[in-house]
């Protein structure tokens, strides 16, 4: 497939396998990371806003 | 004199509108950056070609050269965005400065790291003391300083004011980054895209770039965006229209 004889063959990037897949393993991580702090943002912040507000109905 | 902007750009400082409208267009964004990086990054992994001198090494400037250029797009985005604040007073600028900061770090980091990790067996070393990756780790500094200064004061308007002045000035390293490999004798191969010239390598290796390039900005819309629609309720927490959202969610 593509440029490569067998998925062995893509896997092992020539001999710079560790090199491309350490790469890409550290943009993976950065994406990820972006993509899961705005999530769990997002979710505190009702989380949070939601006590409040009934904090002060209550009071 | 008095300067008249068009109709959207001040209801574009208006915060419930930009939540509004950013929760319209979030989804398509999503979608065009999913699209964007999966065929960027099968085309980049698989099926470009490889470099006759850096061998399959070569595959990792399809990360490493987004991520670069992305870097300093959104420096320049959150300094612009600060001055913008500064000026006008539009509180909008201040929160797009504010998201734009952590992301741009991440991505400088990214950035640097990708670098170091395609070094090694190009030139032999992780790291080398050169103008182009100097400039690249102030890069990251700067954004850390802003980060840092952003949430330094009790008050929430001083330190928009002090990281906006911060992101002023360190623009200069910006000409600095992208000259660095003209203007000193650097290990740094010049830009591999520019405006004015045709890339050197061939289409079947600089299309699946550009698919990556355009996917890095589309992730970039989507991140920030979703970022600033959390800190726009944050900072209008006690306004009616924040309420009703936070009692229907």
């Amino acid at each position: 497939m593509g440029q490569f004889a067998s998925f062995a063959d893509f896997l092992a990037m020539g001999k710079h396998g560790l090199y491309v897949w350490l790469s890409y393993g550290i943009f993976l991580a950065i994406i990820l990371y972006n993509v899961i702090s705005v999530v769990i943002n997002q979710r505190l912040f009702f989380k949070d806003a939601k006590r409040r507000l009934r904090r002060e109905q209550n009071s | 004199m008095k300067i008249k902007f068009p109709r959207w750009f001040y209801q574009l400082a208006s915060p419930k509108w930009f939540y509004e409208i950013s929760g319209k267009l979030l989804p398509w964004f999503v979608v065009a950056t999913v699209l964007l990086m999966s065929v960027g990054l099968v085309w980049g992994l698989v099926f470009a070609p490889q470099d006759y001198q850096q061998g399959q090494s070569f595959r990792i400037i399809y990360i490493h050269v987004p991520s670069s250029i992305l870097a300093q797009s959104c420096y320049m985005l959150m300094a612009i965005a600060g001055a913008v604040g500064l000026i006008w007073k539009i509180k909008m600028a201040h929160v797009v400065a504010k998201c734009a900061a952590p992301i741009g770090a991440s991505i400088a980091v990214m950035s640097l790291a990708t670098g170091a990790v395609w070094g090694k067996p190009t030139w032999g070393a992780w790291w080398v003391w050169d103008a182009r990756l100097t400039a690249m780790l102030v890069l990251l500094f700067l954004y850390i300083g802003v980060i840092a200064l952003t949430s330094a004061f009790e008050n929430e308007a001083s330190g928009d004011k002090a990281a906006a002045v911060l992101s002023l000035v360190g623009l200069v390293n910006i000409p600095i980054i992208k000259y660095s490999v003209e203007w000193w004798n650097t290990l740094h191969q010049p830009a591999t895209f520019t405006i004015t010239e045709k890339p050197a390598m061939p289409p079947e290796m600089w299309i699946p770039l550009l698919i990556m390039v355009l996917a890095f900005y589309g992730f970039f819309a989507v991140v920030l965006m979703a970022r600033a629609r959390t800190e726009t309720l944050q900072r209008e927490k006690r306004t009616d229209w924040v309420k009703t959202l936070v009692e229907e969610y």
